[in-house]
């Protein structure tokens, strides 16, 4: 590639013996596919569709990061110049979801609207729908809601200690709970009491990342119209069609059939656009108003809302020996999921997965946490789950290095996994090239490293002893909790419950409620799809509203229950 | 409440629509005339997104009230093709990759293009200066710099 | 909903503001105002002609209130406040933001204001009558009424200086902007005026600094003991940029490096 514009080297003398080098694209200099609509203008952004009589829809929102509703007063808003209809949670035919749901995994913990008590700052519990942009925020002020300030909790390890206030309900702990069993995530391999006994060094480290905002400069939004033979088109920014189509399906109690989602064009997204909030919204406000609605983002909403890649506390102790082996590294990690589930749960498996990082170490130990807090809630970006503890495993090497007197780069090259060795989440590692990766880094920083470490191969010296698992591995049952069924990831052994129960009728933490056994609910009948007027188009509320820890959207037969 | 006749030339054409009182000019342009090429970004002037000209110098359409600009001369990214034609500048920003997502490829262009309508030899440093009201989240500037340098030194291709 | 009203002179624009208007010039900052909805019921604008003049009679100019940054950057006349207007914003921003609007905008914007307030400039208001640009400044916040034009006197040869410190180059909104004009006789600094952005609610005369310098030479010990004296008696917001304690640390080493920098040191 033209160093001029690219600025991309190809060392293909590194493992060249493993590949062909006839490959078509790679390498060459091509034309993105969709480029010349960007040039042109004419790439059709999800708010690029015009539609005549469109109405805005706007939220209102909390102005506390916690706090219990009283009455929402929509009455003057209502009289306003330009208001068709203000939703609220009511409105909503089922009005409490987690996104990964979809995947069978955790439990529906968030409303699209809030009807008893708003978690963090900028949760919305009405939303306004108007002629124009500018009447809907009008009416928006108009909203009068009866707010009651509740103690909130913006701290991750402050969120877990007793007698923090509960976030979200339904994990009275404040913490997600994996497989049914614990309050975290757990890694457990070889022995690492034992193994840090026996080191020459501690090294211990406290880092931590704050939440970065994806800032796309397009804002997340949707358009839904009424189309024809009883559908709603929907026209989204969303990065994941059909996971925004299932989240629809679900939330609206609407077969997916019934929905022609129209995306792929999205302005920038790097994972921010994966929550699926407007797509529901929007169709909603179509269904109930027979008009083409859009619910949009401004860029106030994208950063105060719009949910962050979540901050990250780690916790790193290693043993490290005198000739820079680390022998152990134990961690614990808290994620800072903010108010509800969104994707942290599953950031914390992908984190813990992980570890020790791109490292060969005999014994290993990680507790990590998907915390509740008070805050915007977290979800995807770029590699989420893994950069933050890679930030912080990268500056304890650094550490680690310094404590026993090592270049940085070689302690990596040392302690690097090699093809064939034994992975702490018991896979064994293949087409390793960290230590390659470090050489190169060596070379260009124009550090000198020894002879051994410019040898040293990822093809070679792994494997065989460092090939098995440990003899011994020592397991724990500490962050047991009660309550939830060991069966899936994190359901709740209990029945449906009514969404947001009062923060004062839960039980004292950290276990959560004893709830009698789940029994599947039924599957509403599905309205008939003939062409209604749009007063008879109301989505067929289901009460009472439930957890649908036993019920699952089944209109993506992919993601049924299995 | 009463709209505003606003009768403007758009690229070359007179065009005419009526605008909400306090209405900016990207949202005239855009479901008003049916432009779709500026982007709202932020409505705060930050971005860029919905730079266009007017009277040929590079403003905010978002910050500009529609009103206003009865009877001028508002120039968009939909705008810089001959027809057929492409502006050098669109063709250098795809063989440079200088268009990832896209959504600030329009605003990108307008100031671009309006750089080098008034300097056709700019610096690098000239370049930055043009772009630095144009955010671009994911392409990176470098591919941007290149595309523009590319034109005004004449070269063609990648 | 925002109404908007055309007039064909200031005057009329002036006596069109009742306590429902406000006056919008190049909307740089009020348009974001009625984007948000939050701007009031009426704005008032006005297509007068004499706003956008530039007028130089020796080293008198006089900037009409409507006169555009970019305006002032085509200007080879006035090419000691290049420096300035160059630092505002984008071009897009440059092209449509006011000298008038600078004077009213709100933290962390202000930096012509500043500048202004440095060079000694004087207002002239709509409603007739000139003042300094000081007075106009403390009582900003409290509908002075409308201003017609500025008259800047032009500085001795190297005599103004400008500063502004950002976390993002070009472009990057002010976390500290400095001015001065820093006259001498016989080699000592004479009624310096040094004024400060983000040091305080808007633009602010640095006093402490001011008297640090009156009488003296400026020379390193000097310029050390200033930097450390420099911020005394400011109280400079807590934003997302900077905190207080942060602007207070180091306003006084920025101000010795634009100082040094003036000297050619
Ligand atoms: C992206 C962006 C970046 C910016 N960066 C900077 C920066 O780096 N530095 C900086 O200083 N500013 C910056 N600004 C702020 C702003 O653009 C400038 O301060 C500009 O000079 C304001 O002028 P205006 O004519 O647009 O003001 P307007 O928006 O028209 O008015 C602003 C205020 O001034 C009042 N006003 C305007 N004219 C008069 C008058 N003649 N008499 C009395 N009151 C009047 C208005 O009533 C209003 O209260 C930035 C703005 C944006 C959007
Ligand atoms: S939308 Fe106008 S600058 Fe961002
Ligand atoms: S290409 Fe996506 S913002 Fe620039």
């Amino acid at each position: 590639m033209n160093a001029r514009t690219g600025g991309f080297e190809f060392r293909k003398e590194l493992f060249a013996d493993e590949r062909d080098d006839d490959l078509n694209e790679i390498g060459k200099r091509i034309r993105r596919q969709d480029i010349e609509g960007h040039v042109t203008g004419r790439s059709p952004f999800y708010d690029d569709h015009l539609f005549d009589g469109l109405l805005h829809m706007r939220c209102v929102r909390s102005p506390h990061h916690h706090a219990r509703i009283g009455r929402i007063d929509t009455a003057e808003a209502e009289r306003m110049p330009g208001v068709v209809r203000i939703l609220t949670g009511k409105d909503v035919p089922q009005n409490l979801n987690t996104l990964l749901s979809l995947l069978d995994f955790g439990l529906d913990d968030e409303p699209v609207l809030s009807v008893d008590k708003a978690a963090y700052k900028g949760e919305p519990v009405a939303a306004v729908i108007a002629q124009t942009e500018a009447q809907a925020r009008a009416a928006v002020k108009a909203v009068r809601v009866d707010w009651q300030p509740l103690p909130h909790v913006l701290d991750p390890e402050e969120a877990l200690k007793p007698g923090a206030p509960t976030v979200c309900e339904t994990y009275p702990g404040n913490a997600f709970v994996y497989h049914g069993k614990y309050d975290h995530q757990k890694l457990r391999y070889g022995d690492v009491e034992a193994a840090l006994r026996q080191a020459d060094h501690i090294v211990e480290g406290r880092y931590q990342m704050s939440p970065i905002e994806q800032a796309p400069i397009e804002t997340c939004g949707a358009i839904s119209a009424p189309e024809q033979n009883g559908r709603w088109v929907c026209y989204t920014g969303t990065q994941a069609l059909f996971f925004s189509l299932g989240t629809a399906s679900k939330v609206l109690n609407l077969p997916s059939s019934r929905m022609h989602f129209i995306g792929g064009t999205v302005g920038g997204g790097f994972g921010g656009k994966v929550d699926s909030i407007h797509e529901p919204l929007s169709i909603l406000g179509a269904m109930l108003t027979g008009r083409p609605c859009k619910s949009q983002w401004d860029r106030e909403e994208e950063m105060q809302v719009g949910a962050p890649r979540g901050a990250e506390r780690w916790y790193i102790t290693d043993g490290v020996m005198n000739d820079g082996r680390i022998v152990a590294r134990k961690f614990t990690g808290y994620f800072d999921g903010g108010a509800y589930t969104r994707l942290t749960s599953y950031a914390v498996i992908k984190g813990v997965g992980h570890l020790p990082g791109p490292y060969t170490i005999p014994n290993v130990y990680a507790d990590a946490y998907c915390v509740y807090t008070n805050r915007t809630p977290a979800t995807a970006m770029r590699g989420f789950g893994i950069t933050g503890v890679d930030f912080a495993i990268e500056a304890h090497m650094d550490k680690v290095a310094e404590t026993v007197g090592m270049n940085p780069i070689e302690l990596r090259i040392l302690n690097a996994y090699r093809d064939g060795d034994m992975k702490a989440h018991r896979r064994e590692a293949k087409n390793c090239a960290f230590i390659e990766c470090c050489q190169v880094v060596a070379e260009k920083a124009g550090v000198t490293i020894s002879p051994e470490a410019r040898a040293a191969s990822s093809k070679t010296g792994g494997g065989g002893e460092r090939a098995r698992l440990p003899a011994f591995t020592a397991t724990d049952e500490h962050g047991r909790v009660e309550g939830f069924e060991s069966g899936s990831y994190a359901r709740k052994g209990g029945a449906p419950a009514a969404p947001g129960i009062p923060a004062e009728l839960t039980p004292d933490r950290p276990s959560p409620p004893t709830l009698p056994t789940a029994r599947p609910v039924e599957t509403p009948p599905t309205p008939a799809p003939a062409p209604t007027t749009p007063d008879q188009e109301k989505p067929a509320a289901r009460t009472p509203q439930r957890r649908s820890g036993a019920v699952r959207f089944s209109s993506i037969s992919g993601f049924r229950r299995r | 409440m009463a709209k505003m006749p606003v009768t403007l030339t758009l690229n070359g054409m007179e065009r005419a629509g009526f605008a909400d009182p306090g209405q900016n000019l990207l949202e005239f342009l855009r479901r008003g005339l049916g432009d779709l090429s500026p982007k709202y970004g932020c409505g705060q002037g930050t971005c860029g997104a919905c730079t266009v000209t007017i009277d040929g110098e590079t403003q905010l359409a978002c910050l500009v009230l529609a009103e206003t600009t009865e009877g001028r001369t508002v120039g968009t990214a939909a705008g810089l093709a001959n027809g057929a034609e492409l502006d050098p500048l669109q063709t250098a920003f795809m063989d440079h990759f200088a268009a990832q997502c896209g959504y600030c490829t329009p605003g990108m262009l307008v100031s671009a293009r309006a750089l080098l309508d008034r300097n056709p030899k700019p610096t690098r440093e000239d370049i930055i200066e043009a772009i630095s009201g144009n955010l671009c989240r994911c392409t990176g500037y470098e591919p941007i710099i290149e595309a523009i340098l590319a034109v005004s030194e004449g070269r063609t291709g990648p | 909903m925002t109404v908007v009203e055309t007039y064909p002179t200031l005057a009329e624009a002036a006596r069109a503001i009742g306590s429902d208007a406000a006056y919008m010039g190049g909307g740089t900052v009020m348009m974001r105002e009625v984007n948000a909805g939050e701007a009031p019921a009426r704005l008032v604008r006005t297509n007068d002609p004499a706003l956008a003049q530039i007028r130089a009679a020796g080293d008198a100019i006089s900037l009409g209130a409507g006169v555009t940054m970019s305006a002032i950057l085509a200007d080879s006349g006035l090419d000691f406040l290049h420096p300035v207007a160059r630092q505002i914003g984008s071009p897009q921003v440059r092209n449509m933001g006011t000298v008038g609007g600078n004077i009213f905008s709100p933290h962390p914007y202000g930096d012509f204001a500043v500048a202004l307030l440095a060079l000694d400039a004087r207002v002239t208001m709509a409603a007739g009558g000139a003042r300094p640009i000081e007075e106009l400044l403390r009582g900003r916040d409290h509908s002075p009424g409308l201003v017609a034009s500025i008259d800047v006197p032009r500085p001795a040869p190297g005599a103004f200086g400008f500063k502004k410190v950002s976390r993002v180059k070009p472009k990057g909104v002010s976390v500290i902007t400095i001015a001065a004009l820093v006259n001498r006789t016989g080699g000592r600094v004479q009624n310096a005026r040094i004024a400060w952005g983000g040091m305080g609610p808007g633009p602010v005369r640095g006093a402490a600094a001011e008297r640090a310098l009156q009488g003296q030479m400026i020379d390193d010990a000097m310029l050390d003991r200033l930097a450390r004296t420099a911020a005394e008696g400011l109280d400079p917001p807590t934003d997302p940029l900077a905190s207080s304690w942060y602007r207070r640390e180091v306003a006084g080493v920025h101000l010795a490096r634009l100082l040094r920098s003036m000297e050619g040191r």
